[in-house]
């Protein structure tokens, strides 16, 4: 100990100046981090509206695998695609659509899902039919006209590219009053938003929702 | 400037002063234009942008950086992935990590013309926080990375953000450019690329070991002007170069220069010249000085 503090004392000012320094940086770096993990958390959540493109991994994982190249994009014949300008409520450049805009046209050849990088749209979905942006609901069960007997209108099931499987219209009984109500069947349904396209009514009574917010699991809520 | 060195300097043409200058910008709006092409014209040759893309429909690229994020986050890299960040990687291995700063980079640009008008308009230094601090952000982003699960850097990133804006279209992003612009011009000069700015300080330390250098071969012909100096957005970096004397060697070794040339275009005694780090042969001592 006496021959450290001979060569060096311990108040060695160069060698504080240096601790402070580092101590001073790696403050204003939580800092930032901290900002930046919770902006991150935020921009995670993606607003409803927005659905990602087919094969694309749950939203954790597509956060972290997906690098904002917009290939995908690029590859969609039928400009689906967007990427989120800075500023949007979903993560800064990574794709999405709204299906009420343009829809998913559901290619046989996956385009986006073939020019993706990373995986982060993943190459095990070879079958469009199994693509998962979302599933139908018939929301609007009040606007529809078809359910409330304005007209037979039928624009969702007839813009489904699965007719008949993922969407059918159905015969209902009001008292004397029979009217149809398309019914989307959730284990056929991809989410490619065709039928939120068509609904003629100004604010669509079908909407494409996360599947997450409409499955039926099991079990009683723990309230 | 004393009056032999601005004489001198007024034999050399607008071209020698301003050739790297020119060449870089060359560079930069040529790569803008070919990522362009596409979107603007039609011509398909390259997909995507500085993030990742595919050039000709053959050759992937991609920001090794954002591999290593993703990585982070504990995602698998794909066979593509991991050829886009090799190629890449190797490119700025060799030619100098921080080319992708003063060559590519579209945010250069905007914090040139910051300088630029800082210069023009006497402001002082304003805040100057530590040159490691971009260290620190890069590891706080890995770090931010591994804890989300996400990319970290590219929710805020003004790199690919600038680029993003202009080849996909602008959303908010000139908001961006606005803060970059304001923060080199008002709070802190040359502030982002040399103090803050963690994909610089990835690409720094990618260049670590590269070929390409500067080196400051005739020293003995410097007449301590400092116009290097002035112009070098590292100034730090040229320092052991220059001054050093004997065997000290000649190259500029500090992984943050960028490799912009400036300091080869403003001399007036043609202190500085590129050249090939591992066949560099002028760092012995000279007996004689060239005129």
């Amino acid at each position: 100990m006496a021959n450290h503090n001979e060569s060096k004392p311990i108040h060695d000012p160069d060698r504080r100046r240096a601790l402070m320094r580092g101590a001073q940086a790696a403050g204003a770096v939580s800092l930032v981090g901290l900002l930046l993990g919770s902006y991150g958390e935020q921009a995670a959540s993606r607003p409803i509206g927005a659905l990602r493109p087919p094969g694309a991994l749950a939203e954790d994982d597509f956060l972290g695998a997906c690098v904002r190249c917009g290939l995908c994009v690029r590859d969609c014949p039928y400009d689906t695609l967007k990427l989120a300008p800075f500023g949007a409520s979903l993560a800064t450049g990574t794709p999405y659509f709204v299906a009420r805009d343009v829809p998913c046209y559901m290619c046989k050849d996956i385009p986006c899902v073939a020019a993706c990088p990373t995986d982060a749209l993943s190459k095990q979905l070879t079958d469009i039919r199994n693509a998962d942006m979302g599933v139908a609901v018939v929301v609007g069960t009040d606007t529809c006209y078809s359910i409330n007997g304005i007209a037979h209108c039928q624009a969702c099931y007839l813009a489904c590219p699965i007719k008949d499987e993922a969407i059918t219209m159905e015969m209902k009984q009001d008292g004397k009053r029979v009217y149809f109500e398309p019914t989307v069947h959730r284990e056929q349904c991809t989410g490619c938003g065709k039928c939120e396209k068509d609904c003629v009514v100004m604010e669509a009574a079908i909407k494409v929702l996360p599947r997450a917010l409409v499955r039926h699991d099991l079990g009683l809520h723990s309230a | 400037m004393n009056e032999a060195v601005a004489a001198r300097a007024a034999t050399r043409g607008f071209f020698k002063r301003q050739r790297w200058l020119l060449f870089r910008r060359l560079c930069q709006f040529g790569l803008l234009g070919l990522f362009l092409l596409g979107p603007w014209f039609g011509v398909w040759w390259v997909k995507g942008n500085l993030a990742a893309s595919l050039w000709f429909d053959v050759i992937p690229l991609e920001d090794p950086y954002f591999a290593l994020q993703s990585l982070a986050a504990t995602h698998h890299l794909t066979r593509t992935a991991l050829i886009g960040a090799a190629l890449v990687a190797l490119f700025y291995g060799v030619v100098g990590g921080r080319v992708y700063c003063s060559w590519v980079c579209p945010v250069n640009v905007i914090t040139d013309v910051a300088h630029w008008c800082r210069e023009r308009l006497h402001l002082p230094p304003g805040w100057r926080p530590q040159r490691a601090l971009r260290h620190w952000l890069l590891g706080m982003s890995l770090v931010v990375s591994a804890l989300s699960g996400g990319i970290a850097w590219e929710l805020v990133n003004p790199v690919t953000m600038v680029q993003r804006a202009l080849v996909f279209g602008m959303g908010a992003a000139w908001a961006i450019v606005a803060a970059v612009f304001l923060f080199d011009l008002l709070v802190s000069r040359r502030g982002w690329c040399g103090h803050l700015c963690p994909v610089g300080a990835f690409y720094a330390v990618l260049g670590q070991r590269a070929a390409v250098r500067v080196a400051a071969h005739e020293r003995e012909a410097c007449t301590d002007c400092g116009d290097c100096f002035a112009v070098c957005p590292e100034p730090q970096v040229i320092t052991p170069a220059l001054r050093g004397t004997g065997s000290a060697t000649r190259l500029v070794l500090d992984s943050a220069c960028t490799n912009c040339g400036r300091c080869i275009d403003v001399c007036a005694d043609d202190v500085f010249k590129f050249t090939l780090r591992p066949r560099y042969q002028g760092d012995a001592p000279r007996s004689t000085t060239p005129s």
